[in-house]
């Protein structure tokens, strides 16, 4: 018996992040109070700046490799979305760091503490800075980076887990309407845990179907009719087969918030902290949809004509449904939660295409939507509603505190604009050439295809309506009074949402380099 | 795949030479005054003007000399493209970027660049008192690039957007006096209504790259023919929505009247001479899409004729000046619609008409500019009268705009008007005689309303003028401009017209057609024409010259006051789209509609509708989710092995 | 749908259950007389009136013990197979497992600083 053996080298990204979360948790059992937020964000930095600078150098040796024993895969797909959603999480991290005084920082003091507690006004009194976010942070990075690099089925759902469990937390750690943000991270917990049995039991079946949990050997038993191994020579196990990849879908399926899995979307993108929102949405999307590609097109590409027809559905179901509800929120951050849901059905269309081009263009739409995202949240905690004696209270999220901004804060409108018209697809921006692409890869795919490109192009009309709401309410609405401020960012998020805008035009008016990577990163090791 | 191809060989000819492969410059040009005057803000105050004029000139001489380059080529060879850059290029996926200069690009280039480089000379004097005249110089060049970009691009999506662009000029330039709220929220109103449009073009882009899988027009042309004619139709109709939401056509012309809040020179190039004819350049330059959908077609065709009836109705009952010129833009565009609409025996009488019409249509509005000049800005053309002793140069301007657009024999109206209504009496059924009869009618009132214009302003037996108005010619910055726009109103139908040289200029584009002859013969046409517009002249000479105009507008016929409410248009969209979608959304669901108001919102309040139903199963309760999730679980299981049986 | 044969019977006496107790409940139903009281929609309590609601909270704190259970019981999960072949395997996993413990070990470290191991 042998031990497996581990490329240190290929999976140094992950080990980069997950070793600093290690230090980081000694760094809250050990440092002083006081020097915790400075060595936190240090830390949590430049471990992330360093996976990246391996994953970069990793993608320079283009060599795809599998390593620990067959459990871990280093491919085009893996090094793209690993160094996406380092560089998605360095942006959050920097968003998440902003903090001017305590009293403007978007997490609680002391989590523990109950709201409303003596307890909770002795933090706040003291002036505590949250720092546990950080490590937090890296642990659900960790997870996020091994779940599209994973190879079999048990790894994928160890990463699973490691990048959601965090992510709980994270939710109910908001610093105002604290029982909104715990009930958010109950309810986030609960249906997560959930979807995850739905996930196992998925893998339980293919594992019955195949005998191996190895994505490459499940299709090969696809290719072979029936499985390897002797107790698989029962024939005909395609129940099994279909209804382990129905339940692994459903696993998935819930992560990226497609329909009729989002329910949870808009609760917990409302009552997590702004920047846990922008993290979420944009680097758990990432990492869930890298997951979904690599079963669909490396384990169960074999039997493709019997689950895309319901991909398909719940693509259109998707596109439509987060459509038409944005159009009647009144609350900003719900309202990007069910654009985030529509934009997962957009993905999905791109993930049907089934050849390269396919892949090619749900990396890029990633990529793209991550960069518009995590701009878009840090916006939102800037615009906050202002205390009786001028102070600075909490997100001012309400649709109708948001009219006017365009004349008291245009910087802050026009890059919110840009954003919006980014979610709406608008040319010359990011999301008008991920929508072409991801439309492009699935209209070249009869029969079904143009008929799917048609439903999400009349999603994108219905879309363009709620975003162009919001940039008429910010522009030619009269603001309200001096209910709502907008804070002046800190030198972090400008950094981050600067980033944003850079990338959103960038991706938008010369695409050609990032298309390239992504389409050249777009062959799965099988 | 490819979305936009180079062109194929042997159909657009390649740029040669310095002139033709620098087309590029014309657009640029224009955007880079915009920038440096964006960017440099106050302290290009001094001179930011110029600087828009120079710009928009040197345009202008580049087109000038790009067109003498096709005059000199063989016929067939005029078409050329101009490969500027791939947009998007990753494995097979590519997007390239690149101009089409050909006849009916290049007259266009010269439409917008001539008259739009007169009209900036003119709002050097006109905007010389206003403390944000470099900030509108900027915008005057943004719009002339994102106009020469729209008529240049070679793909239906870099002309989208060019499109966006001419309605962000557009909207920055109505509401430029936006500390004005009725201004503010005319531009808001015709946001709006283009967002409707918009919407419109992009799905039969969408439609287009579904159908045909690539959006150059080279490649959607080729595969017109081949293609069904349901799938035409549905592109053509959505071209169409686009069209009128740009061009101001029924039932999305409710936002040109209000638009007319903008400053003078604004209304002059972009809401009469060049924007609002951006949908009639679509759709004769769709014209292979057209013509496998004739059904299209036919509704293209009574688009512009309601529009053309509606708009003379409309301009007869209105007193301000702006807006009685803005309801005949939009009926002379529905001129322009209907011929386009006609397939290719129309369709170069819409651009000749369009040419015509732009040149004295600028004319005219600046000439109301000079008189809103002379008269501390009021619009209101019953406190004008017997202008003609005080401002000779306005009056003879203006009178020769009148004249042509009335189509006075022998001046650039009569030849493409008549024209068009010739052309409208081809065919066979009912449509001829509906649809010509209809415009040889729309003629009688565009007569009468023009020269109700014509006479209230200059003419009339008294002056009305208020007490404080001294009325004055304005300076020669102003004036000179409108000697040009009017030598042009007189003769540039003549020019054209009579060696019917546009006509063949433009063969290769709007396509060839037979020797149709009208149901009636041409001359009685003419007549007819003629005495319809004499009769229209003599009714508003009675009732405008020789008898008094009251000061305070009598209450009128329901018709007038109908007219004077654009027949009811802002009540019918209120009643049509948002009332009952405000109260569908709020029996459905409690969603307040404090948002933003107009018939948008309404269409967005039906959707929004289902969006509250569907918004009830968001409760809050995590053992709904749950139970929602589960239930799609089964269906998704479900789904997976009915899909196997 | 071949393979699934079996569980038809399954299936069929799941059927039968839920006819069974449908059948019975819905003859029921329709053949007593329905007369409604208050009395009647009370909570059966073995006689004893039933009090506040059937929601009740727990203290949060006792989570933390069983999580610190749970992270031991695991671990010991995990070492046990580990014996079993450490021999074969050889020192390398020896290394291995010590990373394993050590990272349990940080949490654990981070619980005590964190006062969780006190008995209140």
């Amino acid at each position: 018996m042998n031990a497996p053996s581990v490329d240190y080298t290929a999976v140094a990204p992950m080990l980069a992040v997950f070793v600093a979360a290690l230090v980081a948790v000694l760094v809250e059992a050990f440092a002083p109070r006081a020097q915790r937020f400075i060595i936190q964000v240090f830390l949590a930095t430049v471990s992330i700046a360093t996976a990246l600078i391996f994953v970069v150098y990793l993608a320079t040796q283009d060599t795809s490799k599998t390593t620990a024993g067959g459990a871990v895969v280093i491919d085009g797909p893996a090094l793209f979305l690993q160094g996406t959603i380092l560089v998605l999480a360095l942006m959050a991290v920097l968003t998440m760091a902003d903090e001017a005084s305590p009293e403007s920082s978007a997490f609680t003091a002391q989590a523990s503490a109950v709201p409303g507690s003596v307890d909770e006004a002795r933090a706040s009194r003291l002036g505590l800075v949250q720092t546990e976010i950080y490590p937090l942070i890296l642990f659900s990075l960790v997870g996020m980076l091994l779940f599209p690099a994973s190879n079999d089925l048990l790894t994928m759902f160890i990463a699973l887990e490691v990048l959601s469990l965090p992510l709980y937390l994270l939710c109910g750690m908001a610093r105002r309407r604290r029982l909104l943000s715990q009930e958010a991270s109950l309810k986030y917990f609960l249906l997560g845990a959930f979807s995850s049995a739905f996930f196992l039991f998925g893998a339980a079946l293919l594992y019955g179907f195949a005998g191996s949990v190895r994505l490459s050997a499940i299709a090969a038993a696809i290719a072979d009719g029936g499985g390897t191994t002797a107790a698989s020579a029962v024939v005909g196990k395609d129940g099994l087969l279909l209804m382990g990849i129905g339940l692994l879908a459903v696993g998935l399926l819930f992560k990226v918030g497609a329909v009729p899995f989002q329910s949870w979307t808009p609760d917990v993108y409302q009552g997590a902290p702004t920047p846990v929102t922008g993290f979420m949405a944009a680097c758990t999307k990432v990492a869930a949809f890298g997951a979904l590609l690599r079963i669909a097109y490396v384990a169960i590409p074999g039997v493709r004509w019997d689950w895309q027809p319901v991909i398909w559905v719940i693509a259109a179901l998707t596109m439509l449904v987060g459509s038409i509800i944005a159009i009647v929120q009144a609350d900003v951050k719900r309202m990007l939660a069910y654009s985030s849901i529509a934009h997962a059905g957009f993905i999905l269309v791109g993930l049907l295409a089934m050849d390269r081009a396919g892949i090619g263009a749900v990396l890029f739409y990633l990529a793209a939507y991550g960069f518009t995202t995590i701009g878009a949240f840090a916006l939102v905690t800037m615009v906050r509603t202002s205390t009786p004696d001028g102070g600075v209270g909490g997100e001012a999220t309400h649709l109708s505190q948001w009219q006017g901004l365009g004349k008291r804060s245009p910087w802050l409108a026009a890059i919110f604009t840009l954003f919006l018209l980014a979610f709406a697809g608008i040319p010359l921006t990011s999301g008008f050439t991920s929508k072409f692409a991801v439309f492009s890869a699935a209209a070249d795919q009869a029969p079904w295809g143009p008929g799917l490109v048609v439903v999400g192009v009349a999603a994108s009309a219905i879309a363009v309506f709620f975003y162009i709401r919001v940039i008429v309410l910010m522009y030619f609405n009269d603001s309200v009074g001096d209910a709502v401020t907008v804070t002046r960012p800190g030198a972090l998020t400008t950094l981050a949402v600067g980033v944003g805008v850079v990338a959103t035009i960038g991706l938008g008016i010369l695409p050609s380099a990032a298309l390239g990577l992504a389409n050249s990163s777009s062959v799965f090791l099988p | 795949m490819t979305l936009i191809s180079a062109a194929e060989p042997g159909v657009y000819q390649a740029a040669e030479g310095t002139v033709q492969s620098g087309a590029w410059l014309l657009v640029a040009l224009p955007a880079l005054g915009a920038a440096i005057l964006l960017v440099g803000g106050r302290k290009t105050d001094k001179w930011g003007h110029w600087l828009g004029v120079v710009m928009s000139w040197a345009a202008f001489v580049w087109g000038a000399l790009l067109f003498f380059s096709l005059l000199g080529a063989d016929a067939e060879e005029r078409a050329i493209h101009l490969h500027l850059f791939t947009w998007i290029q990753a494995g097979t996926f590519q997007l390239d970027a690149g101009l089409l200069v050909d006849q009916l690009s290049i007259a266009f280039v010269l439409l917008v660049t001539f008259v739009g480089s007169l009209i900036h000379v003119y709002s050097v004097a006109y905007m010389e008192h206003d403390p944000d005249r470099r900030r509108f110089f900027a915008y005057l060049n943004l719009f002339v690039a994102s106009m020469l970009l729209l008529v240049l691009a070679d793909s239906y999506l870099l002309m989208f957007v060019g499109w966006e662009g001419v309605g962000l000029a557009s909207y920055l330039l109505i509401g430029f006096w936006n500390h004005n709220p009725a201004y503010a929220t005319a531009a808001k109103k015709a946001f709006i209504v283009n967002r409707v449009g918009d919407v419109g073009l992009s799905l039969a882009i969408m439609a287009m790259f579904a159908a045909f899988g690539s959006v150059s027009f080279t490649d959607v042309f080729a595969n017109a023919d081949s293609a069904s004619e349901n799938k035409l139709t549905v592109i053509g109709l959505l071209l169409l929505v686009g069209a009128c939401g740009k061009s101001a056509q029924f039932p999305l012309q409710s936002w040109l009247g209000d638009a007319m809040a903008g400053p003078t020179p604004v209304s002059a190039l972009i809401h009469a001479a060049t924007m609002v004819t951006a949908g009639v350049y679509l759709v004769v330059r769709s014209g292979p899409v057209y013509i496998g959908a004739p059904d299209a077609q036919l509704v293209v065709v009574i688009v512009g004729a309601i529009t053309l009836v509606y708009g003379a109705i409309v301009g007869c009952a209105k007193d301000d000046i702006k807006k009685a010129l803005a309801a005949s833009t939009m009926s002379q565009i529905g001129y322009m619609m209907l011929a386009a609409g006609l397939g290719p025996v129309g369709a170069a009488f819409a651009i000749f008409h369009l040419l015509t019409h732009g040149f004295f249509k600028a004319g005219m509005f600046l000439g109301a500019g000079s008189v809103m000049h002379g008269m501390n800005d009021s619009v209101n053309m019953r406190t004008f009268g017997r202008l003609s002793g005080v401002m000779k140069i306005t009056w003879v301007t203006f009178g020769l705009g009148w004249l042509a657009i009335i189509g006075f024999p022998l001046l650039s109206g009569f030849w493409s008007k008549d024209k068009i209504i010739e052309a409208a009496f081809i065919g066979e059924g009912w449509r001829p005689w509906v649809f010509g009869l209809t415009a040889m009618l729309a003629a009688g009132i565009t007569a009468f309303y023009m020269s109700r214009l014509f006479f209230m302003t200059f003419q009339g037996k008294e002056k009305r003028w208020n007490d404080d108005a001294h009325p004055h010619e304005s300076p020669a910055l102003m004036t000179v401009p409108m000697m040009i726009l009017a030598i042009g109103s007189a003769f540039l139908g003549l020019a054209l017209g009579v060696t019917n040289g546009l006509v063949h200029w433009l063969e290769p584009v709007t396509g060839a057609h037979g020797e149709e002859e009208p149901v009636l013969s041409v001359p009685v046409i003419t007549g007819a024409t003629l005495v319809l517009v004499a009769v229209g002249v003599a009714l508003a000479w009675r009732m405008y010259w020789q008898a008094s105009v009251p000061v305070t507008a009598p209450r009128g016929s329901l018709l007038t006051r109908a007219a004077r409410h654009d027949l009811f248009q802002d009540d019918i969209n209120e009643g049509l789209f948002m009332r009952p979608g405000q109260y569908l959304t709020r029996a459905l669901v409690f969603v307040d509609n404090r948002g933003v108001d107009g018939a948008v919102r309404g269409l967005a309040a039906l959707i929004g509708g289902l969006g509250g139903r569907l918004r009830l199963l968001q409760t809050g309760l995590v053992r709904s989710y749950a139970a929602s999730m589960l239930a799609g679980v089964v269906i998704l299981l479900g789904g997976m092995l009915a899909v196997r049986l | 749908m071949e393979g699934l044969e079996t569980y038809l019977i399954v299936a069929t006496v799941i059927a039968a259950g839920v006819l069974l107790f449908a059948g019975a409940m819905g003859a029921a139903r329709a053949l007593r007389p329905q007369v409604c009281s208050a009395e009647k929609s009370l909570t059966y309590e073995s006689g004893v009136d039933a009090e506040g609601s059937g929601w009740a909270q727990s203290q949060i704190r006792y989570y933390l013990y069983a999580f610190l259970y749970l992270i031991f019981a695991v671990d010991a999960v995990y070492l046990f197979p580990w014996v079993t072949v450490v021999k074969d395997l050889g020192w390398a996993t020896l290394g291995e497992m010590g990373v394993f413990l050590g990272v349990i070990a940080i949490g654990l470290i981070h619980a005590i600083r964190r006062g969780v191991l006190r008995w209140i």
